[in-house]
């Protein structure tokens, strides 16, 4: 990354400069939301707040994965969807019962991202076209399971997770879990790092060893955990289900601004799912802002549109330190 | 592709049918059993009637695909599709009641495609942000200006007189017009693709851009200008629908993009850019209206069908879009 030699916090600020951005202003949003809201800052606006964050982080943190292997999984959306419609089957009775569905809708995630792998990786599709694909599979499959809206949630479970344990929201504490324990070991292994190398040049790593197909599939595979959880988390917010295509578009479509805002290469080889997470938190406070300001909610979905579109033009900046014309064009 | 002389015939004739005329010969293939398939189970399927009124509904489509084209040509791709096709019928509708029977609605929807495009093409090829995140914020921002054109629900108006003609009328005697404008952009398209020199310059720069640049090309100008053709094709594919349907609503665009990707993909055109015809593509728009038109008439449930079309798209993609293994 640098040009010159440099060591010790220097080098780590630079970086994790994007990451470290992204947190800032959301934190500044954020700051700015709790003096804009009429409630004060109580325990149940960050529990909101943080459920609301927690569910978009999620599915961004899926997203990140592929996109960092210089593909895009198109598909998030849809296993969302999937998952949340088997949870509102499942996730009920017994404390047994309500943990096997769980595994059963992360498994189902799980395979859902099986698919995707073995498609790009087996098949040797374009992860584009080849997970839009099966995103309409996904959602007929949702629409199996939920032919109309509705489904039973444990309730206990339900505001276990998504209540707060001494004011710390247990959402926050969950993704906390997943940055900690899955994310984090998994950056350091030799597949988790094959992430990047195959998004950096895919031929590179080919080249020098890297476990280009195992890394690829992981990233799929993750990426259909981590929208499993989104989906569980979903049905445990909203206690009901809904097989919406519109939804799952949404869902999609959002996780890839949160991937781009914070600061992971659409081109893959860079970024990370810490940054990610900011994305998607500073996405929802933009809308909780925009909901909580006096402007008109006529106007609203276009100043969320003009803030997206401006936050990832901020991507345009290096193209102030580009020399040689030449480095514009791939 | 098309070797001086022809070294071993049977491997000639393989190299051919992977270059580009697989795909069509599959998705023409596919084309087939779904007519006989359909005639099967319903006798109507295969009525003269009932098949114009399918190219009829694939006009629609075939238009927005062949923007989709040539975004895909460049190894771009338009996610703004789905609200700049909407704001073309709002803008449609929205004007009808003016002077000329609403004729103005027509240039004036596709200069605002041309802006649209305009703005993709600035953010793409001079911003250099990726496309798929640009134009999803376009399409997002073309949203909220929609709705606050509109106030948030469907405008009251309907489509003028002209474009129901356009749309529904009958210059041909048992043709609609719309088949006729999709033939005539689909023969503007591929004139320019096969004749002109802007059309070799897409094709270069969707090979490889530098390569291009460095050829002297104006890159610049060719992705902005494709942005702006794919972004015309939304507006004029969303005014024709008003006069088809006679009204716009918010949404309506919403199942013209993934379609129109498919349609392109089917139809042997790479998604890296580069390579692909366009006969291709207005095979892979009958395709796909053909597979949801017999979908709708077996009377599957939705979810069936939503399986079966993605299953079918998965694996015609098995058949002939895979890359090369990365050695």
């Amino acid at each position: 990354m640098s040009a010159h030699p440099a060591s010790g916090i220097g080098l780590a600020v630079r970086h994790k400069l994007l990451p470290i951005l992204a947190f800032v202003i959301f934190a500044l949003m954020f700051g700015l939301y709790l003096l804009l809201q009429p409630h004060g800052i109580q325990t149940s606006v960050l529990v909101t707040a943080s459920n609301k964050g927690a569910l978009l982080a999620l599915v961004a943190m899926a997203q990140t994965l592929p996109v960092l292997t210089g593909g895009i999984d198109l598909s998030v959306g849809a296993i969302v969807v999937l998952a949340n419609c088997l949870a509102s089957n499942l996730v009920n009775g017994t404390p047994a019962q309500i943990g096997l569905g769980v595994l059963a809708v992360l498994g189902t995630g799980v395979l859902a991202g099986a698919v995707n792998a073995m498609a790009v990786v087996v098949g040797r599709l374009q992860p584009i076209v080849a997970t839009l694909a099966t995103s309409t599979m996904f959602y007929g499959v949702s629409l199996l399971l939920r032919p109309s809206p509705g489904g039973e949630v444990d309730d206990d479970f339900a505001s276990a997770l998504t209540g707060d344990v001494w004011g710390v929201p247990v959402s926050l504490l969950l993704l906390i879990a997943v940055l900690g324990l899955l994310w984090w070991p998994f950056s350091r292994s030799v597949t988790g790092r094959g992430l990047f190398a195959v998004g950096s040049s895919d031929a590179s790593a080919f080249m020098s060893g890297v476990p280009v197909g195992r890394a690829r599939a992981s990233a799929y595979l993750g990426a259909g955990l981590l929208a499993g959880m989104a989906g569980l988390l979903l049905t445990l917010i909203a206690e009901s289900a809904q097989a919406s295509a519109v939804q799952a578009g949404d869902f999609t479509l959002n996780s890839i601004a949160a991937v781009v805002i914070g600061g992971t290469s659409l081109f893959g080889g860079s970024g990370g799912l810490v940054g990610s997470v900011f994305g998607a938190f500073i996405l929802r406070t933009i809308g909780d802002l925009l909901f909580v300001s006096a402007a008109s909610p006529l106007w609203q979905p276009l100043f969320q549109g003009l803030i997206l579109l401006g936050a990832v033009s901020l991507g345009a900046l290096p193209l102030l330190r580009v020399r040689n014309r030449l480095e514009l064009f791939r | 592709m098309s070797g001086s002389a022809p070294t071993s015939s049977a491997a000639g004739l393989l190299g051919r049918l992977r270059g580009a005329d697989l795909p069509l010969l599959v998705a023409g293939g596919c084309i087939l059993v779904i007519l006989c398939a359909g005639a099967t189970v319903n006798g109507a399927f295969l009525s003269p009637h009932y098949l114009i009124q399918q190219a009829q509904v694939a006009s629609f489509l075939g238009i927005v695909a062949t923007g989709a084209m040539l975004v895909i040509l460049l190894g771009h791709i338009d996610l703004s599709v789905p609200w700049t096709l909407t704001a073309g019928a709002m803008l449609g509708t929205g004007l009808a009641g003016t002077a000329a029977g609403g004729a103005v609605a027509i240039p004036v929807a596709l200069a605002v495609g041309a802006l649209v495009g305009l703005v993709n093409g600035i953010g793409v090829a001079i911003l250099r942000i990726p496309s798929m995140i640009f134009t999803l914020g376009v399409n997002a921002v073309l949203q909220g200006l929609m709705v606050l054109y509109t106030g948030g629900s469907a405008p009251p108006s309907t489509a003028a007189p002209l474009v129901r003609w356009l749309a529904g009328g009958h210059l041909v005697p048992g043709l609609p017009n719309a088949i006729l404008v999709w033939a005539a952009v689909g023969l503007l398209c591929s004139l320019m693709l096969r004749r002109t020199i802007a059309g070799r310059t897409l094709y270069a720069v969707g090979n490889r851009e530098r390569a291009a640049y460095l050829n002297g090309m104006p890159v610049r100008r060719a992705v902005c200008g494709v942005f702006v053709l794919a972004g015309m094709c939304s507006t004029g594919a969303g005014v024709l629908l008003t006069g088809y349907s006679g009204k716009a609503f918010q949404g309506m665009g919403d199942s013209y993009l993934l379609p129109a990707i498919a349609a392109v993909v089917l139809g042997g055109t790479s998604i890296m850019g580069g390579q692909g015809r366009y006969a291709g593509t207005v095979v892979g728009t009958i395709l796909i209206v053909l597979l949801q038109s017999m979908l709708a008439v077996l009377q599957m449930p939705d979810a069936g069908r939503q399986i079966i079309y993605g299953l079918v798209i998965f694996c015609m993609l098995l058949l002939y879009g895979r890359q090369r293994a990365a050695r």
